[in-house]
């Protein structure tokens, strides 16, 4: 334990990063294409609340300070949330939040393979666990990319046109500390993309985060947290 | 007190997504003690993100209450995290018998089996098909079986 453990605006940032992504993907509960559909992603964004619960929670017993999981989610301001901007990045049609969510488990993956057998053992014990709900979800987005990449002229360029919409974010999805992750995502980002016969851009990962927070995360947190600011202190 | 017999009402649980089986068949039940403050009971979640989890403490403790055993606190513990392999051979059973075909063993490789085909749980043919990788719970992916023509879930390994 001690200095070993990862930073508490590193549990956040992650927690948030599945927290508004989870928002996003619940946007499309009874809207997707079918069923199927409309319950995988309800389900990813259930798994993803999860993590980011877990997340918040460990870093509110680290504070010390007594904010629990809700005071994280519902009563910061959007300048306070941590997570990369492709999270954010609108659901658009069906391939483009599946290109996203394929980016984003590509990444996600990755970082938690790493946290497996880390220095910090309480985000460890979560990874386990959330490395094969990860191995499910990638399954997901990397078939769903495959098939609409490498299906109709129309579904091919659908995904074409949202892979250079949301590649300028990846690189904002690696922090200084994820650099030796950047090989393992590469690979699985070129393997898909090439299965799904859509080519990576060319160096445009041009993305800087701005120091004031996006209007669409503005936006999304509105929705979000207005329950909780009409009713200061509810709860379930 | 019998912490025996608060273990073993703690284990008949039913779990509220899958009322066919318990929480001791899925082995979420990690430990029942006895201590100054009254019975603690530790429980692991399954999923990280399974809305069932508050719903089973709150169970926990009504168990124990009704019998008399109260109050009890229940504690959530992730290390080691659960997993599938943890069902018992008769929560296996119970599931084979609600038309859910149980996990495969994961034994550390889950790339090992993510892909093998699930034996459908009344005809027993491997010849089945992944229908999606998302059912009415996060748990369970819907499947059909060609050789009887019946649909079935799957409990995923995790």
């Amino acid at each position: 334990m001690g200095a070993t453990v990862l930073s508490n605006d590193e549990l956040l940032r992650h927690a948030d990063r599945a927290m508004v992504l989870a928002q996003r993907l619940t946007e499309w509960i009874a809207h997707a294409p079918d069923l199927e559909e409309d319950m995988a992603l309800a389900n990813l964004g259930l798994d993803l609340l999860g993590q980011a619960r877990s997340l918040y929670t460990l870093a509110g017993a680290r504070e010390g300070a007594g904010r629990t999981e809700d005071d994280f989610a519902y009563l910061r301001e959007a300048r306070e949330f941590r997570n990369p901007a492709l999270v954010e990045q609108p659901n658009g049609d069906f391939a483009a939040t599946i290109v996203r969510q394929f980016l984003h488990d590509a990444y996600a993956i990755e970082w938690w393979t790493a946290r497996v057998d880390g220095p910090d053992p309480d985000v460890g014990a979560l990874a386990a666990k959330v490395v094969k709900e990860t191995t499910y979800h990638l399954r997901y987005s990397r078939g769903w990319l495959v098939r609409l990449g490498d299906g109709t002229d129309e579904s091919h360029r659908r995904t074409s046109a949202a892979v250079d919409a949301l590649w300028p974010f990846v690189g904002d999805l690696f922090a200084p500390s994820d650099a030796a992750l950047r090989p393992g995502f590469d690979d699985r980002v070129a393997a898909g993309f090439a299965d799904a016969t859509v080519s990576v851009p060319a160096g445009a990962e041009a993305f800087t985060p701005a120091t004031e927070p996006s209007p669409l995360l503005v936006e999304l947190l509105a929705e979000m947290q207005s329950l909780h600011r009409a009713h200061p202190g509810v709860s379930w | 007190m019998s912490v025996d017999r608060v273990r073993r009402l703690v284990d008949a649980v039913p779990d509220p997504e899958l009322p066919h089986v318990t929480i001791g068949d899925l082995g979420m039940v990690r430990s029942v003690r006895s201590s100054s403050f009254g019975i603690v009971v530790e429980i692991t979640p399954t999923y990280t993100g399974c809305p069932a989890t508050e719903a089973i403490v709150d169970a926990v403790r009504a168990a124990i209450g009704e019998a008399g055993y109260g109050p009890a606190s229940v504690e959530m513990v992730l290390d080691p995290p659960w997993t599938t392999d943890d069902i018992t051979e008769q929560g296996r059973e119970k599931l084979r018998k609600a038309g859910i075909a149980p996990p495969p063993e994961i034994a550390g490789d889950l790339e090992a089996v993510i892909d093998l085909p699930a034996p459908c749980p009344r005809c027993h043919s491997r010849r089945t098909r992944r229908l999606g990788d998302f059912g009415a719970t996060a748990c369970k992916a819907p499947h059909v079986c060609q050789a009887c023509g019946e649909p079935f879930e799957l409990f995923k390994p995790i």
